[in-house]
């Protein structure tokens, strides 16, 4: 382990592992991945279900072998990796960065870099962040948290279990405890929709007849060592519970998969800008935050569905970080290569810049900022729509004069379904004012 | 008439086909969709994920997966085998860990490495 580093990978889950081999094929020769777990791979070694790398490794893969493929290309490659250890603190500097580091291994150590990819990815909500009433019993858990124990330490949490919430990650935990003996009673939602993947609706309830209760929550939990029973209800259109729909369940189990919130504590205290949005950073067009040389990916920038889309954008983290350092170091040859293959100019902090706003129709953006002379040729925006819609409909980009910039039509769209848009950098260069509103509208 | 919800895509068509025409689907948008219909109606299948012990001191429990896709009927059976199999490491990606599922040329594979 060295004391200065070019760049600091802070977790090695997927965001991590695919920041770190960017950068390094970007040029970097001293990396270091911190990493919480024994191990790398993050959340992925505990996903051993199947339906990972369509998109980006072209075949079905599990989470476990998801992650080996990511770990096995960082071999040779002479990226430090310390496992065991935290980062406790990131201390932004003008000429470097600081970061407080712990592990079993090598205890405490403050090391300096030049550039951190903040790659923490994302935790789970609990019961108490959604305050259901009812006794302190065991045997309530986090989809994840009981993911965790049954494929990773080999322990049942439960025999009779009813999930609250129709995440992807409850509806897998479905399918897994009743392969593994459970009887998983129902899975109750509180929306009208599901937000988990079609295919896992099928494939995790359908496939064992586990009842779906949209528009249902549970209102009680019962026991006093253990829980013994729930109760579920319908809501009304303010999620209200509705007097005289009560269904009892007999069940030990409570699973809760009810979102997932990016893990920002050490951005935060770092004064890195969040979008309320999101609960992850504000980030411009290459992922870099509001803090010049911290840039961020995956999970804690924004919760994915997708892995492949995690490592997509990752990727493009990790070139950029490598891109910052590099500029650092040697402005001139970096200069030189900017003229001849990439077209970009200048310093991309003195860049015009506009902003991303979403309407009422759209629930976020990623990036929230542009600087069109930053893009090389065209920049990818995702985004959440807040409602369903089964019709198709378009998605429209205004500029500051209410001027529409570009259109996109897509037949059908779900808030559980991330989706994205191409804009060109010639369509940029075009906007006036000083942000671009994004909409879902009728097609005209 | 069977209904099925396509999973091809995030779409999610409602899928009618019927048994007694020669499995002709119909409510798909697309031919993966015809193609999704007729496979489930007439003998859906899936891939099996499980885990299996291993005698390790880092990892209690190795990831398994079956490397082609089963009967959907078979995969209660299938996952109660794993219950005899104990695995000693090293384990690599892709090891067999029960050969030939019910004679059927099918195999549980080990989905990670684990060294020790």
């Amino acid at each position: 382990m060295r004391d200065h580093y070019q760049l600091i990978v802070i977790g090695g889950g997927p965001a991590g592992l695919g920041a770190a081999f960017s950068a390094r094929r970007g040029g970097l020769d001293h990396i270091l991945i911190v990493e919480r777990d024994v191990e790398l791979g993050g959340i992925l070694n505990q996903c051993i279900h199947n339906g990972f790398g369509l998109h980006y490794f072209g075949e079905e893969l599990t989470g476990p072998e998801y992650a080996g493929r990511l770990i096995d290309r960082l071999a040779g490659l002479g990226i430090d990796i310390l496992c065991d250890a935290m980062a406790l603190e990131i201390m932004p500097g003008e000429q470097e960065h600081s970061l407080r580091l712990v592990s079993a291994d090598a205890g405490y150590r403050l090391v300096t870099c030049e550039a951190v990819v903040l790659a923490m990815g994302c935790r789970e909500r609990t019961r108490g962040a959604i305050q259901i009433p009812g006794t302190r019993a065991a045997g309530i858990f986090t989809a994840g948290t009981a993911q965790r124990y049954v494929n990773i330490e080999g322990c049942m949490v439960g025999r009779r279990v009813i999930i609250l919430g129709s995440g992807d990650i409850g509806l897998i935990m479905a399918r897994r405890m009743t392969l593994e003996g459970a009887e998983v009673l129902a899975c109750v939602e509180l929306l009208p929709y599901s937000g988990g993947l079609t295919r896992n609706i099928v494939q995790c309830l359908q496939d064992f007849n586990i009842p779906l209760f949209l528009s249902h929550t549970i209102t009680k939990i019962e026991g006093k060592d253990r829980v013994k029973r729930v109760t579920v209800q319908q809501v009304d259109e303010n999620f209200r519970p509705i007097d005289g729909t009560e269904m009892y369940y007999d069940v030990d189990t409570v699973l809760l998969s009810v979102g997932l919130i990016p893990e920002n504590e050490l951005s935060r205290a770092a004064g890195v800008e969040i979008d309320p949005k999101t609960s992850g950073p504000v980030v411009y067009e290459n992922r870099e935050t509001s803090i010049p040389g911290i840039f961020a990916c995956g999970n804690v920038l924004h919760v994915h569905d997708l892995v492949d889309f995690v490592t997509e954008e990752s990727e493009s983290a990790g070139e950029a970080a490598a891109a910052y350092v590099l500029r650092r170091s040697d402005t001139d040859k970096v200069r030189g290569r900017d003229e001849d293959h990439t077209g970009k100019s200048g310093d991309p902090r003195q860049a015009s810049c506009f902003s991303l706003v979403p309407d009422q129709t759209i629930a976020y953006t990623v990036p929230q900022r542009i600087r069109p002379a930053c893009v090389d040729n065209v920049v990818r925006v995702y985004f959440r729509v807040k409602a369903p819609y089964k019709t198709p409909k378009q998605i429209v980009f205004r500029d500051g004069e209410r001027r529409i910039v570009a259109s996109f039509r897509r037949p059908y769209m779900a808030p559980g379904e991330m989706e994205h848009v191409v804009l060109k950098r010639a369509l940029l260069d075009g906007v006036r004012g000083d942000h671009l509103t994004v909409s879902v509208e009728e097609i005209s | 008439m069977k209904e099925y919800i396509c999973v091809v895509c995030p779409r999610g068509c409602h899928l009618s086909v019927d048994e007694e025409n020669d499995y002709a689907v119909s409510g798909n948008s697309c031919l993966r969709g015809e193609a999704y219909g007729r496979g489930e109606a007439k003998h859906p299948t899936r891939i099996v994920t499980s885990t299996v012990r291993v005698r390790s001191a880092v990892h209690p429990r190795c990831p398994v997966k079956t490397d082609k896709p089963i009967g959907k009927e078979d995969m209660g059976e299938a996952i109660r085998l794993l219950d005899e199999v104990e695995l000693i490491p090293p384990v690599r990606r892709g090891d067999i860990v029960i050969a030939s599922l019910f004679g059927s040329g099918t195999n549980f594979i080990s989905t990670r490495d684990i060294d020790e």
